[in-house]
């Protein structure tokens, strides 16, 4: 099993120098034949792009293998719709759905929600909030749940529909979910290392491979992926810097060749499941980078399957 | 003189009694092939929209999810944003409410669908009070009955503003939102509720109206009020386009789909659906009770009615016992007393001929300007109204040959 392949394709690159970009189908439609596994949308209420979970859903009907990871945050939402709109998704995909965990917390955000920003503190328990209320939410229809009894008629057994009767810091969730359990039982769950360990991938962000490893290591999620900025064909980086300084690196960065690349992948693969690239400049680097990677599209047929993960036990299995 | 089309919308509810699972060839309705298929036919008839309904809260029934009608939809911008790759043409139309959503997130996702399905999104606005549906929300049921409109008027205004391009930044007790949108877009906005507030909302800010009246009479004259009430907004009656939601029985002849109609309503009241409908009213197990059999002998539970079907009006929130009352004097068996109170209404029955004789009269006098459709039987309903009545619609001159534009507002000749 080679290290797993995530791309994150929202703007014009992780370079502050990278101009243009890609529409969304094409950038997925090279990511997945170039078996990445799943494409990651950053997002914030104040981008310029439409939001990260319709275009994800959007692309769910473009595709057929890769996973779609749509940015979505915690603190600016409600966590109903939040996993309502996540749960559509998987289905759309038929089991292709994922969530980055998405930390914004900014004064400007709030803003559109008529709030302020929280405490580090506060931030951190109210995306554990969430995410534990998304996942029971995706649990609160049993996967058997729909009987279609023609002789009792009765559409669903209401004793695997359950309220999940949710309270948390700042709110609460009786549930159940509109939508019945996605096809991966529950979404493949994505965030930053450093705002929870609720995830099932963890991103982790180090400017060393040292670094790297070490946090790698402390980090207890099922899949561990490194935070990857990408530059193929060092010559461009100059003129790249000319028109805007990249700055201090705060994840690994590379810059190099096709073949210097897989040589990273290859060290990496012992260290961690995989790796999220962000390209320097996403229409010249992705083209690139599927060349370099050597790959066909991932076999699926869900994220889950894809990444290794298992489907999960629901919670309520069982339960009166 | 101009000849008036219709406008065909499919409104696809997701929960309730109309669609009828029990058939064999009934499609999973929650499917996304179901769906990709549903929104292919109508694209195949030429259909202006298709219609998601929403309602955040799974109906219960004295405390315990209600389980005798369909259950379970997606989220409505989400499910329409994947069909909008599967289609080219055909509006997508989101219901979501302007009580458990914040205004600058609900309007980002509708521009986004607008963007995404190149000019294709709808909003069909609606409000609620129901505190049994904020349970769901971060803030319960914060919003009083008789502001929900002063809500929405707020939201809307505030959605448009921020589509137009603007900065906004209102600090009020209804609507606290600073921020501009990073996408543009114009969806088309659509008003179902039918109070004198409902009407004024539509009057103010909708394209179009989702209205309850199909009767030709009661069309006539909701046409009349909502032209007064545009007037008084400087608008006129062709800036607004009124689609009554409706059903459609069709058979070879006119004795065949009237049985069928009968047979469709009979499967739509199934005996534990009868029980469960008087349960709301009286709040007590009646399960042991015989649908075929006499209204229970035992008096209601005390208290008013269990809003948890999510459901009921609120003009028939109170007066329960003098209801019931009512219905004891009529001295039907319980089944028959349930098809009696709820009759079948918004239907159109004949051959595809009379239906679309019917509706052409409809939209030459301007009583209407289309439906929305409500299927009973998936695929079926839809695949007959394509199939066999829009042919009917085209000979007569009233529904489209082919799309001419690109955009829900090109195919409802909206500004």
């Amino acid at each position: 099993m080679s290290i797993h392949l995530a791309l994150e394709i929202d703007g014009a690159g992780s370079h502050p120098g990278a101009r243009g970009g890609l529409p969304d189908t094409e950038a997925v439609a090279v990511a997945e034949a170039a078996g990445f596994a799943l494409i990651t949308i950053n997002d914030s209420p104040l981008s310029p792009s439409p939001e990260a979970g319709v275009r994800a859903s959007h692309l769910a009907r473009r595709t057929r293998r890769i996973g779609l990871a749509p940015t979505l945050h915690p603190a600016l939402t409600e966590p109903f719709h939040l996993a309502t709109q996540l749960a559509a998704l998987d289905h759309a995909s038929q089991g292709r759905g994922a969530w980055v965990v998405g930390a914004e917390n900014s004064a400007a955000a709030h803003a559109t929600i008529g709030g302020k920003p929280l405490s580090d503190d506060a931030l951190r328990r109210e995306i554990s909030d969430v995410i534990d209320v998304a996942r029971l939410l995706w649990d609160s229809w049993e996967d058997d749940a729909v009987i279609r009894d023609v002789a009792s008629g009765r559409f669903l057994d209401p004793d695997r529909v359950h309220h999940v009767n949710f309270t948390g810091e700042r709110f609460s969730v009786v549930g159940p979910l509109i939508t019945p359990r996605p096809p991966q039982g529950q979404l493949v769950v994505i965030a930053a290392a450093d705002i929870s360990d609720k995830s099932d991938v963890a991103l982790v962000a180090a400017p060393t491979i040292d670094e790297l490893a070490a946090r790698a290591k402390q980090t207890n999620v099922p899949r561990v992926f490194a935070e990857v900025e990408v530059l193929l064909g060092e010559d461009r980086l100059a003129e790249l810097d000319a028109r805007e300084p990249w700055g201090e690196p705060a994840r690994l960065r590379f810059a190099g060749d096709a073949e210097e690349f897989r040589a990273l992948l290859a060290t990496l693969d012992g260290i961690v499941d995989g790796v999220r690239l962000h390209p320097a400049v996403l229409e010249i680097d992705l083209p690139r980078l599927a060349v370099a990677t050597r790959r066909g599209p991932v076999g699926g047929p869900t994220l889950r399957d894809t990444l290794g993960l298992p489907r999960p036990v629901n919670v309520f299995a069982g339960e009166p | 003189m101009t000849t008036h089309r219709l406008h065909l919308g499919l409104f696809f509810t997701g929960v309730g009694p109309q669609l009828l699972w029990s058939q064999p060839d009934f499609a999973e309705h929650t499917h996304i092939d179901t769906f990709v298929q549903t929104v292919r036919t109508l694209e195949r008839g030429l259909f202006d929209a298709f219609f998601l309904g929403e309602g955040l809260r799974v109906r219960e029934n004295r405390g315990r999810v209600h389980d005798l009608d369909v259950a379970g939809r997606p989220d409505a911008i989400t499910q329409l944003s994947a069909l909008a790759a599967e289609t080219e043409r055909i509006g997508l139309v989101a219901t979501q409410n302007t009580t458990y959503n914040f205004p600058f997130d609900l309007a980002r996702r509708l521009a986004s669908l607008d963007h995404v399905s190149g000019g294709r999104a709808g909003w069909n606005i609606v409000t609620t009070d129901n505190a049994w549906t904020g349970e769901n929300f971060r803030y319960g049921g914060w919003l009083p009955h008789e502001r929900r409109y002063e809500r929405a008027a707020a939201f809307v205004e505030m959605a448009r503003n921020l589509w137009g391009g603007n900065r906004v930044d209102t600090h009020g007790d209804l609507v606290d939102v600073a921020g501009s949108l990073g996408v543009a877009g114009n969806p088309v906005l659509f008003q179902a509720g039918d109070s004198p507030g409902g009407r004024d909302l539509a009057a103010r800010f909708a394209d179009a109206v989702f209205s309850a009246n199909t009767d030709y009479d009661k069309a006539q004259a909701y046409a009349a009020d909502l032209t007064t009430r545009l007037e008084a907004y400087g608008r006129t009656r062709d800036s607004l386009k009124i689609l009554p939601g409706a059903q459609v029985v069709l058979g070879d002849t006119a004795k065949e789909a009237a049985e069928k109609a009968d047979w469709i309503q009979r499967e739509q009241t199934t005996g534990p659906r009868a029980i469960a409908f008087l349960e709301q009213y009286w709040n007590k197990d009646l399960s042991g009770y015989d649908p075929d059999g006499p209204l229970p002998d035992i008096e209601p539970a005390e208290g008013e009615l269990d809003p948890s079907r999510g459901t009921i009006s609120v003009e028939h929130r109170t007066g329960k016992l003098e209801r019931i009352a009512e219905w004891r004097r009529l001295d039907l068996s319980i089944r028959e007393l349930v098809l009696h109170v709820t009759p079948r209404h918004n239907t159109f029955v004949g051959t595809p001929g009379q239906v679309a004789d019917e509706w052409a009269r409809y939209v030459r006098t301007r009583a209407v300007d289309g439906f929305n459709l409500v299927p009973q039987l998936l695929p079926g309903s839809v695949e007959d109204i394509v199939d066999k009545l829009v042919p009917e619609l085209q000979e007569r001159g009233v529904y489209r040959t082919e799309y001419e534009g690109r955009t829900l507002r090109e195919h409802m000749d909206l500004a």
